[in-house]
């Protein structure tokens, strides 16, 4: 007599758990991509976690701080592994509203992750998209503490270049000052001839005797 | 002597201030891209047949004018003849042209050296999109690289007319590329000399270190057996024979007036020949060692794009059919697909259109070159690689130092024949001539940093200097066999290195390189007409892909002005020296 009760209930759940039924959610888990060798075979007990999962997310739910394990149904498990579930109300009549489940799921994803050592990319939940991590943003850009760096490296060098060849220059003009003579102006200017100039002609090598010629004494005092 | 003219402390610095000016960013990105399309391994025959016959022998000319002369390009091609000075002012011009687009180059460089420093690498990661449930749409159909150019470092815009905003971050970083070059340039040869060995030897160092890491990368093997197996029909091809012409003669900077303006700071007896021979070899060998250094890199890309795409189609057939978790592998994956396809017909052809072909010579046969080369596809084989801001710093401050040695030479080139000019030189010092010009091209350069900023440094970097340099060195050529006189300058040589001119180079300058020159010339020139209207590359931000647009009438204009500008001078030097000699005949003088 029991038995068309039991086959009712079952055909019941077997209609509220269906691929594409309402309220229900497509999983999705690649446990050897993230295991490879330390990968488990996914059996009823995995299942069994997996339903204590969903339901420790829904508890945390208000007003639904009742649900049992034995609310939450699995169906269609495939080879990949792949399932669909739903959570029912207490009377097991209907299915509880997609919305809240997928609120209470992403709110409780890190933990879900956790008990199965899965991540979000191998353990999906269709239709449950997951929070982004966003990138790491320091207050002040990394690239402009080095570019403030570099620039003020290349500004100071700048700066000494320039101040040193301001000093070398005011050194060389302060002691040929007392020299004045136009013949000495002469001298200083490169010879050019046919636009070629003179000292291109110097044959390399030769030595200035220090002797014969210093610079001060080119031309004989008055 | 005080005035003297300054000199290179030692020939050393001369051969590397060369070889740092030749060797630069064409030979990273252009060489590989003509290698692959034009033959590879058979390229090469075309390209050294060039080098004999026409990079070298242009090469041993312009630094013998150079030396022989001792002045910048102005002065020295008036020397040669009076009214040819308008020589030396398109050289100028054509310098002044480069420097004020290069440096956008280096300012790129910096910015990516500067973002080099992070964990994870900005380039590696799309950014989320507003809700934080997905990544930005632009960067979900191009790629992270790709959307790290062409969106956070030129913030490009849809087109050429929308010019947008200058963008400060570029700006700041072309600010501080051009402080680099004021402060390599600042006392001349002094300063100039001891830069020139870290920019010739650092990019060389680090090459090696990429060699080896490149060869030892996942599929750097496909890469280079792909690229360098030769396709002996490509010799065949007159656009390879012309390629490897172009390449050789842009490669080694003929024209700017940069090698007139090395050579003039040499001491006459230098050997010149020698050390255009060692220049140019080495300037072609680090091309053919680069592309090495590249194909290497394309593999290692190309294999772990093709296994991505493997790795998607198999993910993408597993969640269809709810098949066992590892049990497609690249290995099977063909005949599972067949099986599918027989086994679930409707099932399989709701996927069909999401399941790509997969193909290693495809993703090799995707040719960059350019600026794409240099910041999209190394960037993206970069951030593949294991302690890749390690090998992103290293990369990006190669690119620099290569730049910053191209720079050195064309600021060289326009310095020069201003501070030889004795109306310029007697009123500012050095300094402040060199201070003025990066002023006025880092003002300039900001043009480069605005939105639409990339379109016009596509038409400065196609435009600016190819025709021009062609005719300049056409005109050179002609200027010292037949106007100055090939055996006046024969002897000149001699008199100045001590050796005799050999037959082969008289033979190469008098004949073989001008006719060169010419059927480059008309080749160019009739490819620019039969083309009709110019067109270039656009960014699509809603496809993430480039789309091909057509200029608009003031872009075409000012690519005309570019290049009527440095050619006219020629003619126009010319004319005004032929006028200012007619003035002063016309007034006879007084004969007491």
């Amino acid at each position: 007599m029991l038995w068309p009760l039991f086959l009712l209930v079952t055909a019941i759940h077997a209609e509220l758990c269906q691929p594409d039924a309402e309220n229900a959610f497509k999983v999705r888990l690649s446990i050897k991509t993230a295991l490879g060798d330390k990968a488990y075979a996914w059996d009823i007990n995995e299942e069994y976690l997996f339903r204590a999962m969903v339901a420790f997310s829904m508890r945390k739910v208000p007003k639904r701080e009742t649900t049992e394990i034995a609310h939450v149904l699995l169906c269609n498990v495939t080879q990949r592994v792949s399932f669909w579930f739903v959570v029912t109300d207490p009377s097991k009549n209907h299915t509880l509203p997609a919305a809240e489940i997928q609120s209470a799921i992403r709110m409780n994803r890190n933990r879900i992750n956790n008990a199965f050592s899965l991540s979000d990319q191998t353990l999906e939940f269709l239709k449950i998209p997951s929070t982004l991590a966003p990138p790491m943003d320091p207050s002040v850009p990394i690239w402009i503490i080095i570019f403030g760096v570099i620039f003020c490296i290349i500004i100071v060098a700048t700066t000494l270049l320039i101040l040193s060849g301001i000093w070398q220059s005011r050194r060389k003009n302060m002691e040929p000052s007392e020299m004045v003579d136009t013949e000495d102006k002469r001298e200083n200017m490169i010879t050019v001839e046919n636009g070629i100039p003179c000292d291109s002609l110097d044959a390399k090598g030769g030595h200035i005797n220090d002797a014969f010629m210093t610079e001060d004494e080119r031309l004989t005092p008055l | 002597m005080e005035k003297a003219r300054p000199q290179w402390a030692n020939p050393l610095q001369f051969v590397f201030a060369c070889i740092s000016y030749a060797v630069g960013l064409g030979n990273v990105w252009r060489f590989p891209y003509l290698c692959q399309m034009y033959g590879g391994g058979s390229f090469l025959i075309p390209y050294l047949i060039m080098l004999v016959v026409e990079g070298m022998p242009l090469l041993y000319m312009e630094l013998a004018v150079g030396q022989r002369m001792r002045q910048g390009s102005i002065g020295a091609w008036r020397t040669i003849s009076p009214y040819l000075g308008g020589v030396g002012v398109a050289s100028v011009l054509v310098s002044f042209f480069l420097s004020m687009y290069y440096n956008v180059i280096n300012a790129w460089a910096f910015w990516y050296l500067f973002h080099s420093f992070q964990n994870p690498l900005p380039w590696s990661v799309c950014p989320l999109n507003g809700n934080r449930t997905g990544y930005d749409a632009e960067c979900e159909a191009a790629s992270s690289t790709q959307y790290f150019w062409y969106r956070k470092t030129l913030n490009i815009s849809p087109s050429i007319q929308e010019s947008g905003a200058v963008q400060w971050e570029p700006a700041l970083c072309l600010i501080l590329a051009w402080l680099v070059v004021y402060l390599c340039i600042l006392r001349g040869t002094e300063s100039t000399g001891k830069v020139v060995y870290f920019t010739a030897l650092l990019p060389y160092c680090v090459l090696i270190i990429y060699l080896g890491r490149g060869l030892t990368l996942h599929g750097a093997t496909n890469g280079l057996i792909y690229m360098f197996t030769p396709k002996v029909e490509q010799l065949a091809n007159p656009r390879t024979w012309i390629n490897a012409a172009t390449q050789i003669f842009f490669s080694l900077g003929l024209g700017f007036g940069s090698l007139i303006a090395f050579a003039s700071y040499n001491e006459p007896s230098n050997d010149c020949q020698k050390h255009a021979i060692i220049v140019s070899l080495i300037n072609s060998a680090t091309s053919i060692f680069a592309s090495i250094v590249t194909f290497s890199i394309y593999g290692f890309k190309a294999t772990f794009n093709y296994e991505n795409c493997l790795n998607k189609m198999i993910l993408l057939l597993t969640n269809s059919f709810d098949l066992e978790d590892g049990f497609l592998t690249a290995s099977n994956l063909e005949q599972v697909k067949d099986h599918l396809a027989s086994a679930y017909p409707s099932k399989y052809s709701e996927v069909l259109p999401y399941i790509k072909n997969c193909s290693l010579e495809s993703e090799l046969d995707t040719a960059v070159q350019g600026t794409g080369l240099a910041f999209i596809v190394y960037s993206e084989a970069i951030k593949n690689m294991e302690v890749s801001q390690l090998w992103s710093v290293l990369y990006f401050f190669m690119l620099l130092m290569l730049g910053i040695g191209s720079m050195l030479g064309n600021t060289a080139a326009i310095l020069t024949p201003l501070t030889d000019s004795k109306v310029i030189s007697s009123h500012l010092p050095k300094e402040v001539i060199s201070g003025l010009v990066c002023l006025i091209s880092c003002a300039v350069g900001m043009l480069f940093t605005m939105e639409a900023g990339n379109y016009w440094f596509d038409i400065f970097n196609d435009y600016a200097a190819t025709l021009s340099l062609l005719l300049i060195v056409l005109v050179e050529t002609i200027a010292v066999c037949y106007v100055y006189g090939l055996r006046r300058f024969e002897s000149d040589l001699k008199a100045m290195t001590g050796r005799a001119l050999s037959w082969y180079w008289k033979v190469m300058w008098a004949g073989v390189s001008p006719l060169l020159i010419v059927s480059l010339f008309a080749f160019y020139l009739s490819d620019y007409i039969l083309s009709g209207t110019l067109r270039y590359q656009a960014w699509d931000a809603s496809q993430g892909q480039l789309v091909t647009k057509d200029y608009p009438a003031y872009a075409l204009a000012v690519i005309g002005l570019l290049v009527a500008s440095s050619t006219m001078c020629i003619p126009l030097g010319a004319l005004g020296t032929f006028i200012t000699r007619h003035l002063k005949r016309g007034d006879p003088a007084p004969v007491a």
